[in-house]
């Protein structure tokens, strides 16, 4: 059983808070943050003590130190999210669903890493689906409003038809190998005609799953329609959780056919990092600002992902992690100021510095760190990506990755721009965020800065990701 | 541990003190402070220095100090100086020096400007001590980064428009740097052995001829673009314009030498055979920037935009010289480097001094100012002669050498190139003197401006400590040439080594 310490911590937090819900008066729901966040918290450090590993239920659940510490990296990411949502889970109009938003939350924490551990493509589907269908439910939150419902049922309705496309493929697999465990596929992979077909229904499955061009559109609406909290945990811990057993299955089940796989995903990486920053470009709300930027953010994972081998791998997870912090700063920053003022586009943030110093700084260090200045975490992450694909001899797709950091600088200035350079007559009044708010971007911060300078981190990826092949 | 870790740690410590500061005078104080610490140790530096070169001490690279830091990636902190690093640290720590009392005036958000500015100088000096290609290129983009902020937040004119250019030109470049950067990585072991970034170790070794030639155009052009090599130097004038004044002299002192150092240190002297394959295309550009430059200044008439255009004939004539290819001219460039550094600084400053006063940085507009202001005056007119090459100043000491060297080269097409370099001096002549006539001479043009002072205390050590610097090296160049002579050798024998390979 400890060998499923993580899912069932999990599990057992997501069922004390029903419990707990239960017997809570309307008026005292508000009690349940506190204990939320500390068994949250509890589980996160939990996860990081030396754990098992092995196999279950025949090897459809496999537990490895890689799969430990992607299931930690996403913890932090969710315990991050959870302090920064106090502030809008204590408005009045949320106050009767604060135990829904952590157990649906958790439950989709719960199929992630079902996800990631899987050993057979059946425990990964389940995994894909317990990961999707609650988050769905979250992105309608405000189900008066027109738009958060448009996203609640665009979000259902794209990820039923991406998983009935991977489902697809999934099927070919079965009738080409007759065999759905990872382990036993891998060896039968021989490039045939059907098996490509699978592959690429495959791979379309998971593009709409970590929103690559040309599988994205839904992604803006569906960021701009959901709540804040729920926005970053969609751009940043679902991408995170698809990307990495996206990478897992292509290196080990797919593995023969690398070379297909790696010309696909060429094209992929430089149309999903054109276009995604090319909309970035011409966005004013903030929160499809940050969308469109994630879908180019997806676009350079790629770039690790072609790298191949365990470099490869350690560089995506390094990526990811990074990501996470990085992207999680800029939306705490623009959730706490959707809360407070309503306000969500850049034009709004003029002068912002002026009223708000410590809160522009902070957005400004996770927009460069987006952008990849030293000496931000966010610097090192793309460094490792780029020299994983230069690895491998792919200088052309480089160039075109490094020439879109650029173009992907300008827009992220734009946003520092409004802050820090213009004036404004009705800049955005200063206003004291909560304690809450304030750790959870402090968490952010110190991983922006500080996880760059510890090589040790990279190097503890990397020699975990050894026990992949 | 060594004395270079000092100009790291020096920064940092300034901008704890500034955050820690609690008002105006006190941010203004605790940057004086550290920097003149800077400046102190850069001369002990310099005097260290020459003291282990005359105790014989003949290794490449003094002053080392290697901490491994990616272990897997062979990624290092490694620090050491040669002759050349030392002036161009000596060089920096001036500059950065003299533009903190010529940022006196700084009023709005004082903290943020001087962190800036400092995050900026720990940029460059970090850059000139790194000998990792990974450190070198992370301080690099360190530098270029705050300017952003300083021009757009502080700047005049169109500083919205100049910053974002600038910026975006300045990381474009950047962007082919670290491909150059990735490529040199992945070939840095072409006989075996764990890939490096270690600049000393990929300098032994042969980098294979082909990816030789694929990657010089990167960084050559990528450094290039910092360098105002012509014709990527549109955002050098208007960046310049719309900079506040300390921002000027840091940019047009020391930043634009990065472009030109990070050439001759990583472009020519790590592809010496690509040096060679692409050389003449880079040479007719070089030689295009500096008379263009020249010419370019002389249609202007805002006094910044003149330093301006004069910077990108100055800086080009840098690349000029690396592209000779011999030590003689090479060296010139280094001195070059120096010279102008000091020389636009002190340009800089007093632009934004005169400009502070009169309110206007068109020439027409001014005159006489040599009866209102004289000492900022006769500054100027110091600053003009060391610009068109008057001997004794560095000016020409530098010149000289250039142009010395590139004659050796013994083929038409350097020569002709030589020659055409060589006529800018007469178009600087022209701008430095009608500008001195304009500005200076003649008669006061505005009433208003009778009254005007003359410079304050802060204004004055800015502009003697500059005005020292370009006397010094003007009436006493041979320790400074000696210094960097020695630093040249590796590179010199490298150039040599290749060029049979590729000339016929």
């Amino acid at each position: 059983m400890l060998i499923m310490r993580h899912e069932l911590l999990l599990v057992a937090i997501a069922v004390i808070l029903l419990i707990v819900e239960i017997f809570l008066p309307n008026e005292r729901k508000r009690l349940i943050i506190i204990p939320s966040l500390l068994l949250m918290a509890g589980v996160t450090i939990i996860g990081f003590l030396p754990g098992t590993t092995g196999e279950l239920f025949g090897g459809m659940y496999r537990n490895t130190q890689l799969t430990i510490l992607l299931k930690n990296i996403l913890n932090i990411g969710v315990l991050i999210i959870f302090v920064q949502s106090v502030d809008w889970l204590k408005k009045d109009e949320n106050k009767e669903k604060i135990s829904e938003f952590y157990i649906l939350m958790l439950s989709t924490l719960i199929g992630m890493n079902y996800m990631i551990s899987s050993g057979d493509f059946l425990m990964f589907y389940l995994g894909l689906e317990l990961a999707t269908i609650p988050i769905a439910a979250l992105a309608a939150w405000e189900r008066y409003k027109e738009k958060s419902a448009e996203a609640g049922v665009k979000l259902i309705f794209t990820s039923a038809l991406s998983s009935g496309i991977l489902l697809y493929g999934l099927s070919m697999i079965y009738g080409t190998t007759g065999t759905l465990y990872f382990t036993d596929v891998a060896p039968l992979i021989n490039g045939a005609p059907l098996q490509v077909l699978a592959f690429i229904f495959f791979f379309a499955g998971m593009a709409f799953k970590i929103s690559l061009v040309p599988f994205h559109l839904w992604t803006a609406d569906v960021y701009e329609g959901a709540p804040v909290n729920v926005t970053s945990f969609l751009s940043v811990i679902s991408k995170a959780a698809a990307v990495f057993i996206f990478t897992i299955i292509l290196y080990t089940v797919f593995a023969k056919i690398a070379v297909l796989w790696s010309q696909v995903l060429y094209v992929i990486t430089i149309l999903t990092i054109t276009l995604g920053n090319l909309f970035a470009l011409r966005q004013q709300n903030l929160k499809r600002f940050l969308a469109f930027s994630s879908i180019a953010q997806a676009g350079f994972i790629l770039l690790g992902i072609i790298g191949q081998s365990q470099i490869g791998m350690t560089t995506v997870i390094y990526f990811a992690l990074v990501y996470i912090f990085s992207n999680l700063a800029a939306f705490g920053v623009v959730g706490i100021i959707a809360n407070r003022t309503g306000k969500e586009n850049i034009d709004d943030y003029d002068g912002l510095y002026r009223t708000n110093p410590n809160l522009s700084l902070v957005m400004m260090l996770a927009l460069f760190s987006l952008a990849g200045i030293p000496p931000l975490a966010g610097f090192f992450g793309k460094f490792f990506l780029f020299a994983a694909a230069a690895k491998q001899g792919y200088y052309i797709l480089v160039l075109i990755a490094l020439i879109n950091t650029i173009v992907s600088l300008y827009y992220y200035l734009l946003v520092i721009k409004a802050m820090l350079l213009n004036n404004s007559d009705r800049p955005i009044a200063h206003f004291k965020s909560d304690g809450f708010t304030r750790l959870g971007l402090l968490m952010c911060v110190f991983g922006i800065v500080v996880v760059g300078f510890i090589s040790a981190i990279y190097e503890m990826v990397l020699n975990l990701s050894f026990g992949l092949f | 541990m060594s004395i270079l870790t000092l100009f790291i740690i020096i920064p940092v410590l300034t901008i704890i003190g500034i955050l820690f500061s609690k008002n105006h005078m006190q941010v203004k104080w605790v940057s004086v402070i550290g920097m003149s610490l800077q400046l102190i140790s850069a001369l002990a530096l310099i005097f260290l220095y020459l003291a282990e070169r005359r105790a014989g001490n003949m290794a490449e690279i003094l002053f080392v100090q290697d901490n491994l830091w990616y272990e897997s990636l062979n990624i290092h902190f490694y620090i050491g100086v040669d002759g050349v690093s030392v002036a161009m640290i000596g060089l920096t720590a001036l500059v950065v020096f003299a533009g903190i009392f010529a940022s006196w005036d700084i009023v709005d958000l004082p903290r943020e400007f001087f962190t800036s500015l400092i995050l900026l100088a720990s940029g460059v000096f970090g850059f000139f001590i790194s000998l990792d290609l990974f450190t070198m290129f992370l301080f690099y983009e360190l530098a270029v980064i705050p300017m952003y902020l300083l021009i757009g937040i502080w700047g005049s004119g169109p500083r919205h428009y100049s910053a974002m250019k600038l910026t975006l030109m300045l990381m474009g470049g950047s962007a082919f740097i670290l491909l150059g950067l990735l490529g040199i990585y992945f070939n840095s072991a072409p006989s075996g052995g764990p890939l490096t970034f270690d600049l000393i170790k990929i300098s032994k070794e042969h980098i294979p001829i082909a990816a030789q030639n694929f990657l010089f155009p990167f960084l050559f052009v990528g450094f290039g673009v910092l360098g105002a090599m012509f014709p990527f130097h549109t955002w050098s004038p208007d960046g310049h314009a719309s900079a506040p004044t300390a921002v000027s002299m840091l940019h047009a002192g020391v930043l634009m030498k990065l472009g030109g150092y990070g050439c001759y240190r990583v472009a020519v002297f790590l592809l010496p055979e690509g040096a060679h394959y692409w050389g003449w295309l880079f040479l007719i550009l070089a030689t295009i920037g500096v008379i263009y430059g020249a010419f370019g200044a002389i249609w202007q008439k805002d006094l910044k935009y003149i330093n301006a255009y004069s910077s990108v004939s100055h800086c080009a004539l840098v690349l000029f010289a690396i592209l000779m290819f011999n030590q003689t001219a090479i060296n010139g460039a280094i001195m070059q480097m120096i010279s102008h550094g000091i020389m636009t600084a002190l340009f800089f400053a007093l632009i934004g001094m005169i400009y502070g006063r009169t309110h206007t940085r068109y020439i027409n507009e001014m005159g006489g100012l040599m009866k209102v202001m004289p000492f900022l005056a006769v500054a100027y007119v110091i600053a003009g002669l060391a610009s068109l090459g008057l001997p004794g100043f560095s000016g020409f000491v530098a010149e000289m050498t250039i142009f010395v060297g590139s004659f050796q080269h013994p083929d038409t097409f350097h020569r002709v190139c030589t020659i055409i370099a060589a006529s800018s001096i007469v178009v600087t002549a022209v701008y430095v003197l009608r500008v001195v006539g304009v500005l200076l001479l003649g008669k006061i043009k505005n009433e208003a401006f009778e009254t005007l002072p003359d410079a304050k205390w802060h204004d004055r050590m800015s502009v003697v400590a500059l005005i020292a610097g370009i006397t010094i090296i003007g009436s006493a160049p041979l320790w400074l040439s000696d210094m960097i002579n020695g630093g040249l050798g590796p590179i010199v024998q490298k150039l040599l080594a290749a060029a049979p390979a590729i000339m016929p």
